[in-house]
């Protein structure tokens, strides 16, 4: 009896525990051998035959295409540079210059990955669209309502992130530090 | 005491083999994976273009705005494919995703080094049973390798401002891939 009941015991906690594990990995948590500079983590791994079996999971359960490695890489934001989530109802200044690459493109999602609808019509900047500064740096202002420059609309959503995708680039895997890949400075302003 | 003890150790490690378990397999059981969705509106060994991304609707979540996209869900169980697109001005990639949606090969126009990315796409078993005369090892055919029957061919092309959307789409217009 007293057997009987270990064993059934043991079972249902070894499921509980494995399940929940499996479920908190693949929605919270981000997979292994992340390239982080900054606020940005790209996980160049993905776009090779060499995908570690949690981010394989990932993309399964979300429906993504990760982009190849020979095509470019993409490197994603939560947070600004003090670790605050990104609240879409707060302004952030995005500023300075982007990894040696020959396009990228800027988009903001929702944590689902949709795009955001907005009075603007814009999702994204790409690098040819962008007003830049005279020394060649940009700053883009991302918030829920208008502003001069490069504005990119939040539509006011609670949480969003953004996603920087560098085309043609040898930026990769060799990767380690922002020396070798500059990446915007991500700063909260004064939030609405 | 000890025998509780042993039982949550037995537990814990049990825990453990289903967390992998489940990781392992949960790419193999997923019903909305990217060729699913793409399953949905692309027939076999055909290109067809992929509506462009809204924030009502898109096929995929993180598919990036820029790009005018074609897909060809591919199935090599008769044959060898062929797959061809022309480069234009603008920024041109092709890349190749296993039935499990693992990115396996891609290369860009610029990489390709002419005007155009020609390529002959196959199994590791249909290249074994390619005759080896010279005109087929002949350095400019270009053999890609799937490590599965069924896949995706990803055709991207850069709009990097809306007015170039035309010209895109001029590009993904002329791929082809079809049976050898």
């Amino acid at each position: 009896m007293r057997l009987l009941f270990g064993m059934v015991l043991a079972l249902v906690v070894a499921a509980a525990i494995g399940l929940s594990g499996t479920w908190l990995a693949l929605t919270q948590g981000t997979a292994y051998g992340g390239v982080t500079i900054g606020a940005w983590t790209g996980w160049p791994k993905n776009g090779t035959p060499g995908i570690d079996p949690y981010a394989r999971a990932i993309v399964a359960r979300t429906g993504e295409l990760p982009i190849g490695s020979g095509d470019g890489v993409a490197f994603y934001a939560r947070t600004d540079d003090a670790g605050q989530p990104l609240d879409g109802r707060c302004n952030v200044l995005l500023s300075g210059v982007t990894p040696q690459a020959r396009f990228w493109t800027l988009t903001l999602y929702d944590p689902e990955g949709r795009l955001v609808a907005n009075s603007a019509q814009r999702q994204g900047f790409t690098s040819q669209e962008i007003i830049r500064n005279a020394d060649g740096s940009f700053d883009i202002n991302v918030g829920p309502r208008a502003r001069p420059g490069n504005w990119l609309p939040t539509g006011g959503v609670e949480k969003y992130l953004l996603v920087l995708r560098l085309y043609d680039t040898p930026v990769g895997m060799a990767t380690r530090t922002g020396r070798e890949a500059p990446m915007p400075a991500i700063t909260k302003r004064a939030c609405s | 005491m000890i025998r509780v003890a042993l039982w949550l150790l037995g537990a814990l490690l049990l825990a453990g083999i289903v967390h992998l378990a489940t990781v392992l397999v949960l790419p193999r059981m997923a019903s909305q994976d990217a060729y699913a969705r793409v399953s949905a509106i692309a027939p076999v060994n055909a290109v067809v273009p992929v509506p462009s991304p809204t924030p009502e609707k898109a096929i995929m979540p993180f598919m990036d705005p820029a790009f005018e996209v074609s897909i060809c869900r591919y199935d090599l169980s008769r044959g060898p494919l062929k797959f061809s697109v022309p480069i234009g001005q603008t920024y041109t990639s092709v890349s190749f995703y296993t039935r499990s949606d693992v990115a396996y090969y891609a290369i860009n126009d610029r990489a390709a080094g002419r005007r155009v990315i020609e390529l002959d796409l196959m199994t590791a078993a249909q290249r074994a049973d390619l005759p080896e005369n010279e005109e087929i090892t002949a350095a400019d055919r270009l053999i890609v390798t799937s490590p599965t029957i069924t896949g995706l061919i990803v055709i991207r092309a850069l709009a990097a401002e809306p007015g170039f959307v035309p010209a895109a789409r001029g590009v993904l217009a002329a791929a082809q891939c079809r049976p050898q």
